[in-house]
């Protein structure tokens, strides 16, 4: 009964939050009508959603929200120095292929999400069978440490999350 | 500004205002300086992240000081931002890598299948059905 109202609990709750967000202050009225939204909403798309990724590890979470956002804080301040002053013939732009354990496509995605968004990298494709990830890096004198460095500072946690 | 904010308040907002601006500026610099397309799409997606942020924050914490409530709108516009950004530039970089990069000058994926931008139609289909047929 409640599976069948609230076919997806965790797209209610992050639609009720956003849209108080959205409103700016909370009232009774807002509540109601962001819970209408968050119940109505979800009924409607459901039969577009592929699969439902469960999230095993609430507390990682967290810690890889903290980890990225100090990364992305690292990341604007070093793209920012190659870019004042590496010099362009001193750049070493390069490409690497990242073999992925991680399978749940929810879970690849926001690996290659965050990867865009941290130190001088940007992802750019997937393998046609989900195994790897084309990146991209501004500077790196040493491709294979930056595929290391992915794998074992964002991969492991978004495994310990997703599956 | 308003007077009924503290002056060690207008120092911090200030603070978060010019150092966003610099981020700002350096990844708009970033766009002229870089050598190629690829080099160039690292300048918007992360100088300007924290350019955008600096603003946010300052924003937030103005209505908190002179207001004295909070305000979510900036954090839902990180949200949709931090959404939106990699989606864009993942776009550009396949668009790119459609028209100008040689193939060979990409590694090779580590399974059988090649780069999704890179598999014909003919291929995937031919990929797809073997899958199915296997399953």
């Amino acid at each position: 009964m409640i599976a069948r109202i609230l076919p997806h609990p965790l797209l209610t709750l992050t639609l009720v939050v956003v849209w108080q967000m959205l409103v700016n202050y909370v009232s009774l009225g807002t509540l109601v009508f962001g819970l209408i939204l968050g119940i109505v909403i979800p009924l409607i798309t459901a039969p577009y959603w592929p699969d439902r990724p469960r999230l095993k590890n609430p507390a990682m979470i967290v810690e890889f929200i903290l980890v990225v956002l100090w990364d992305i804080v690292v990341a604007n301040i070093v793209v920012a120095k190659t870019i004042l002053f590496t010099r362009n013939t001193s750049m070493h732009p390069a490409w690497i292929s990242i073999p992925l354990d991680l399978r749940t496509p929810e879970a690849i995605t926001v690996l290659a999400g965050t990867i865009t968004m941290t130190p001088g990298t940007v992802s750019s494709d997937v393998a046609a069978d989900g195994r790897s990830l084309l990146v991209h890096c501004l500077d790196a004198p040493d491709p294979d440490a930056v595929r290391d460095e992915i794998k074992q500072r964002y991969e492991r946690r978004l495994k310990e999350i997703f599956e | 500004m308003s007077a009924d904010m503290a002056l060690w308040q207008e120092i911090v907002l200030a603070v978060f205002l010019v150092t966003a601006g610099i981020f700002g500026l350096v990844g708009s610099f970033g766009l002229i300086k870089l050598p190629d397309p690829m080099t160039r799409l690292h300048a918007p997606t992360k100088a300007t992240t924290l350019g955008v942020g600096g603003v946010l924050i300052a924003s937030m914490l103005y209505f908190f000081f002179a207001k004295g409530h909070l305000s979510f709108h900036e954090l839902m516009i990180t949200l949709f931002l931090f959404l939106t950004a990699p989606i864009t530039a993942h776009f550009l970089a396949k668009a790119n890598l459609h028209t100008d990069v040689n193939r060979d000058a990409v590694p090779p994926p580590a399974g059988d299948r090649p780069w999704a931008g890179f598999e014909s139609d003919e291929a995937r289909r031919i990929a797809e059905d073997k899958a199915s047929k296997g399953a």
